[in-house]
């Protein structure tokens, strides 16, 4: 990755029909980390992602691409620079790995274009990134979650993009194929100098993994910076509604949330 | 950033699956190559394969018989040749509903074109008296017009599959209504007239309707050919199509266009012969086993399908011949039962 793209939203309103779900967010990605959305549900996270994916139009304010407004610009523009990959993809029925993962090079082909030798560089380039290469051949209904999962990463690998948005990659994964992918998307920041932006669900993997995280609320930017810096038990407080505790994690020194509930009294640190 | 990876695992996988279409493609032809001599050479009066060559080259070399070139020229050809061309358009018809709409249920003759057609043709000849070349203009309007009222109806910020699929299915019900109401203020014959039409055949194989079809099937083959690279990122989903930088609406569009100019034509030849354009897709599908979206398969089975349903029509029963929509009908009815319950045990239909 030569360039560093810029991707910043300012004033956004984002809604579906009348409703409005995310309202005068601003918000600037750092290029070249790792970000984390963060948010209790319908809090509007995967929405600014779609909104900052240009999948979604706002309905005030604007979404920039190095300067440029986001929407005006042309789309097949926009995806040779920018790559999302969306909380559900389908994968059409008996697709074979390497088929599925050649369509990432969709943006770079044009009318008259055929399959050259750098796409089937890129694609594997992108299998080899994932550690998926020894199934290219395999269809991907036979494959295991987690193992589907780094294979639309692929996908949006193969589309060789600085900048990378995904919309909760490790939902539905056990906890090791969850941890694999975070550490797949944190190789690709720090070898490759990409530009990530991620939505989690788990706070405790957020923290651990973001460089920059962002902590939303009812269609509310709440928080943003370093994790260590910003989440505090007020801000657990504010976003998800509950009461916890925040240790410092034993392996990553990052902050780790203790929820407390009902059913247990807070001790006196030991 | 080209940093150099060995990419030699991906282009053998690639060459793998390019192979494979090839050999299926080359396959289907042989057999469609072999059911065409099949209809050219058998009936009350066989005719050998070198008489066969013989008669199709007579324009050429000049070597006539009167007789076996009346047969095998004016009678057999245009059938054979309506046969293959209506069935390879219903195929192209079906696979691209059923891969756009991501659906294998979702053929024309399932989410209500077909039946539009249907009904435009039963209302021409009940109610306006009309036959002939006037019914299959009628039928293609049908067809057309409930196309539109599918998409219109099922267009809300774009229009998504499922709608589409389930609003099809809704309007094919209320077609089905509309046909039972003018059959009961229908007299018999007319009813029997409609009948005929509805269960679609190649009886009336004639040059003009092979023209105009072969024509229109040109021109949408070519407004086809651009539109299916577009449906590589289409068929992942409207989100990563959009991310993709894909044209996702204009694609759906003129994709749902060319499948309906192809039903329609079809239709409009040949009546709406059941369950061809449901079947060709699925089974190109199954046969292609992952390595390729099927299109050119497609078109060869439903062409074969349907050449081979009217052999079956034509020679099952002694001195009986039966249209060949009732013979497509049988066999695309245990295809539909055996993919749902294939379907039901891997949990594919959606």
């Amino acid at each position: 990755m030569t360039v560093s793209h810029q991707l910043l939203a300012a004033g956004l309103d984002l809604g579906y029909g009348d409703r409005q779900i995310v309202s005068a967010l601003d918000l600037a990605i750092p290029p070249g980390k790792l970000t984390v959305i963060v948010g209790a549900n319908a809090c509007g996270k995967s929405t600014v992602l779609r909104g900052l994916a240009r999948l979604l139009s706002p309905t005030r304010g604007a979404v920039y691409l190095d300067g440029k407004p986001i929407h005006q610009m042309p789309t097949r523009e926009v995806a040779t620079v920018l790559g999302v990959l969306p909380q559900s993809p389908i994968a059409p029925d008996a697709i074979t790995v390497s088929d599925l993962v050649g369509r990432g090079r969709y943006p770079h082909q044009g009318w008259f274009r055929r399959w050259t030798p750098e796409d089937d560089a890129a694609v594997a380039q992108a299998l080899r990134a994932t550690d998926t290469l020894e199934l290219a051949d395999r269809p991907v209904d036979e494959l295991s979650g987690g193992q589907r999962q780094r294979v639309w990463i692929a996908m949006a690998l193969a589309q060789e993009t600085d900048l990378l948005l995904l919309d909760e990659p490790t939902t539905f994964l056990d906890i090791n194929h969850q941890v694999e992918v975070l550490d797949l998307l944190t190789d690709l920041v720090r070898n490759n100098g990409r530009t990530i932006v991620v939505v989690l669900h788990d706070l405790n993997l957020a923290c651990r993994y973001a460089d920059h995280i962002v902590a939303m609320k009812a269609g509310k930017l709440v928080a943003e910076g370093r994790p260590s810096a910003v989440i505090t038990e007020e801000v657990v407080a504010d976003v998800f509604g509950m009461t916890s505790r925040i240790v410092v994690d034993p392996v990553s020194e990052t902050p780790m949330i203790v929820p407390i509930g009902r059913h247990h009294v807070e001790r006196a640190p030991a | 950033m080209t940093v150099l990876v060995d990419s030699a695992p991906v282009q053998a996988s690639r060459r793998r699956s390019a192979r494979h279409r090839r050999w299926l493609a080359a396959v289907l032809m042989g057999a469609l190559a072999a059911a065409f001599a099949a209809a050219m050479s058998l009936g009350d009066f066989p005719v050998p394969l070198s008489g066969i060559v013989r008669s199709l080259l007579s324009p050429l070399t000049g070597l006539t018989d009167r007789g076996v070139d009346f047969i095998v020229l004016q009678v057999r050809l245009p059938r054979a040749i309506l046969a293959i061309l209506s069935g390879a358009a219903f195929g192209l018809a079906g696979i691209t509903f059923q891969t756009l709409l991501r659906n294998p249920l979702a053929s024309p003759d399932i989410i209500g074109i077909s039946r539009g057609a249907s009904a435009a043709a039963v209302f021409c000849i009940i109610i306006l008296g009309w036959s002939g070349l006037a019914v299959s203009i009628g039928a293609f309007a049908g067809a057309i017009l409930t196309a539109s009222a599918i998409y219109l109806l099922a267009w809300r910020q774009g229009a998504t599959p499922y709608r589409v699929v389930l609003i099809g299915i809704g309007m094919d019900a209320v077609l089905i209504a509309i046909i039972s109401y003018i059959f009961t203020r229908a007299r018999i014959n007319e009813v029997q007239q409609a009948m005929a039409w509805l269960v679609g055949s190649l009886n009336a194989a004639r040059f003009n309707d092979i023209a105009v079809l072969a024509l229109a099937m040109l021109v949408l083959l070519l407004a086809l050919a651009p539109l299916l690279r577009n449906l590589d990122p289409l068929e992942l989903g409207d989100d990563t199509a959009r991310s993709l930088g894909a044209p996702v609406e204009p694609t759906r569009l003129g994709l749902m266009l060319v499948a309906v100019g192809f039903a329609a034509f079809a239709t409009a030849a040949v009546g709406p012969v059941g369950f061809v354009a449901f079947v060709a897709g699925p089974l190109a599908r199954n046969l292609l086993k992952g390595a390729g979206r099927g299109f050119l398969h497609a078109a060869l089975v439903g062409a074969l399908v349907m050449l081979v349903s009217d052999l079956v029509a034509q020679h099952l029963l002694p001195m009986t011949q039966l249209p060949v929509g009732v013979v497509t009908g049988a066999c695309g009815a245990l295809f539909l039962l055996w993919l749902l319950m294939a379907s039901g045990r891997s949990g594919r239909v959606n």
